[in-house]
């Protein structure tokens, strides 16, 4: 059988030419404008050089915070919703009530838009008419009702947690699937051995899990680095300067202002960054690929 | 704001009203010809792709298995894109969603295929090719039908995916007569963020349609979602 022929290479030339052209060219040639002063004022493109990555990375600008922020809050949420997403997994396999009606609850916020969990969130979070602080002033605990997204000090943690919120149960629902993989023989001799919960955790679950929480992990990273809905809707950058300004609102706010060389420029440092460390990543997520 | 139950009767005029003003009619129809369009297209490539890549697994195949998966990580460059857009004069069109949507969906779509198509056995193309089949009815006839599940999940989660994406229509859609419906609840929410009686009425028309297939689909989805991140 020629293979060749049997599975002519042409089959994939639509995925390809799509794929490249709306996707990876505009990363290359994002590249090369980050050299040029394009910007919406004016319709002939000179060569700058490095100018716009001087900008990018200059102390006295605000775009190494939100290089950082960006940093912070991929490393927060990704730890978090990692150990939270592992709590309630180990929960959720247990023999309870109702598992399936559990499962789905805490795993709904990952199919509804960002958006508008975004947008539910600022109003729960409000300073004044909040269901939150309404909440706590109820019970008399007045001093826990905060300013949750308009004070300088909390409002990049409320942003982290309600992203948190929303992306633990795809976290949890993917380690379920990694502890239900794990053959009850194991457990079965160790309670034989007379291991308890802890020693059956720390011994079977988690060596077993732990190529699942890799792929958990590249997941989150991957999503953190490019977090934009969540950010734009709660707090949009602010408040003050440069909040809880992450890559792609900068970015967005750049393409607002007409200013798309520096827009490209920052996105650029990213896709050539990611470039790199995502080959790595998908090495992870290609390994345990299914073959059943 | 507070947790009371609403008064009886119920204020149904609320949903009347915010199909009116928030133009949901409009909205509704672009998302479903959004996600509709990238959807087919979406699956359909990524199955092809996956399809020939994983059969034939040449030094090149295996590379351009790669580049395409590779997408599930970049960050997508709007700026830039505007420009690929403008050249190809398909800045504020559908067609010029649709495609941008197929692009980034791609990738996860392919690489979710590609882990399905490897459970098919190859027995069964031998025995076609042997029978006269040609490649083309070779893939439409007996392979694609066996991909069944794989098609399944990839097309729920596409939509779901397009159906909540808002960044691009963001950047590209400037007339809110092709908003699809994320954008246009937002927009809606800027401009009535004091009658929240409206804006849960929009929410929850809003997110119906997802939460309609979340249900319908939740098997497919949760095996999707969980592809390629546990060893079988």
């Amino acid at each position: 059988m020629n293979r060749n022929k049997v599975y002519p290479r042409y089959f994939a030339l639509g995925a390809l030419i799509i794929y490249f052209v709306f996707f990876f060219l505009p990363g290359l040639i994002g590249v090369g404008y980050s050299f040029t002063d394009w910007s919406a004022y004016s319709d002939e493109l000179h060569y700058v050089g490095f100018e716009n990555f001087k900008t990018v990375f200059s102390s006295d600008e605000n775009y190494m915070k939100i290089i950082t922020n960006t940093l912070e809050f991929t490393l927060i949420t990704t730890i978090l919703k990692n150990v939270i997403g592992l709590v309630l997994a180990l929960l959720l396999t247990k023999s309870i009530r109702f598992l399936n009606m559990h499962r789905g609850i805490v795993f709904m916020p990952s199919v509804l838009s960002t958006l508008i969990i975004g947008m539910i969130f600022k109003s729960i979070l409000d300073p004044k008419s909040g269901l939150l602080n309404s909440f706590f002033r109820s019970i008399g605990l007045e001093m826990l009702a905060k300013k949750w997204l308009v004070s300088s000090e909390l409002a990049f943690g409320s942003v982290m947690a309600v992203d948190i919120w929303r992306g633990v149960g795809y976290i949890m629902t993917i380690l379920i699937a990694g502890i239900l993989s794990i053959s009850s023989d194991y457990y079965e001799a160790a309670a034989i051995d007379g291991a308890g919960g802890w020693k059956k955790f720390r011994y079977i679950t988690f060596p077993l899990i732990l190529p699942t929480l890799a792929t958990t992990t590249v997941l989150n990273v991957i999503y953190g680095l490019k977090v934009f809905d969540m950010v734009y809707a709660l707090t949009n950058g602010g408040p003050g300067k440069a909040t809880t300004e992450v890559l792609y609102t900068a970015v967005f706010k750049k393409f607002g202002t007409g200013q798309y060389a520096v827009g490209t420029a920052l996105s650029s440092v990213m896709f050539v960054i990611m470039i790199f460390v995502g080959i790595y990543m998908i090495r992870v997520m290609t390994k345990n690929e299914v073959v059943e | 704001m507070n947790l009371h139950l609403p008064d009886l009767p119920i204020q149904w005029s609320n949903f009347i009203k915010v199909i009116e003003k928030g133009k949901l009619a409009t909205s509704f129809f672009n998302s479903l010809i959004y996600s509709a369009g990238s959807v087919i297209l979406c699956v359909l490539f990524a199955a092809l792709a996956a399809y020939v890549l994983s059969r034939n697994q040449t030094k090149l195949n295996k590379f351009l298995y790669m580049f395409i998966v590779l997408g599930i990580t970049l960050p997508i460059n709007y700026v830039a894109l505007t420009r690929v857009l403008q050249f190809l004069h398909l800045n504020n069109t559908a067609v010029g969603i649709i495609l941008l949507y197929t692009g980034t969906q791609l990738p996860f779509m392919t690489f979710l295929i590609h882990g399905f198509v490897a459970k098919v056995p190859v027995e069964l193309d031998e025995a076609a090719v042997i029978d006269g089949c040609g490649p083309v009815h070779l893939f439409f006839l007996i392979v694609f039908p066996m991909l069944k599940p794989a098609i399944a999940t990839s097309t729920v989660l596409t939509f779901l995916n397009t159906w909540n994406e808002f960044v691009s229509p963001l950047y590209f859609l400037n007339r809110t007569e092709q908003w699809p419906m994320t954008l246009s609840v937002y927009n809606f929410f800027g401009m009535y963020f004091k009658d929240w009686n409206l804006v849960c009425a929009d929410i929850l028309l809003t997110s119906l349609p997802v939460l309609i297939v979340y249900l319908l689909g939740q098997k497919y989805i949760v095996s999707g979602m969980t592809a390629g991140a546990v060893k079988g």
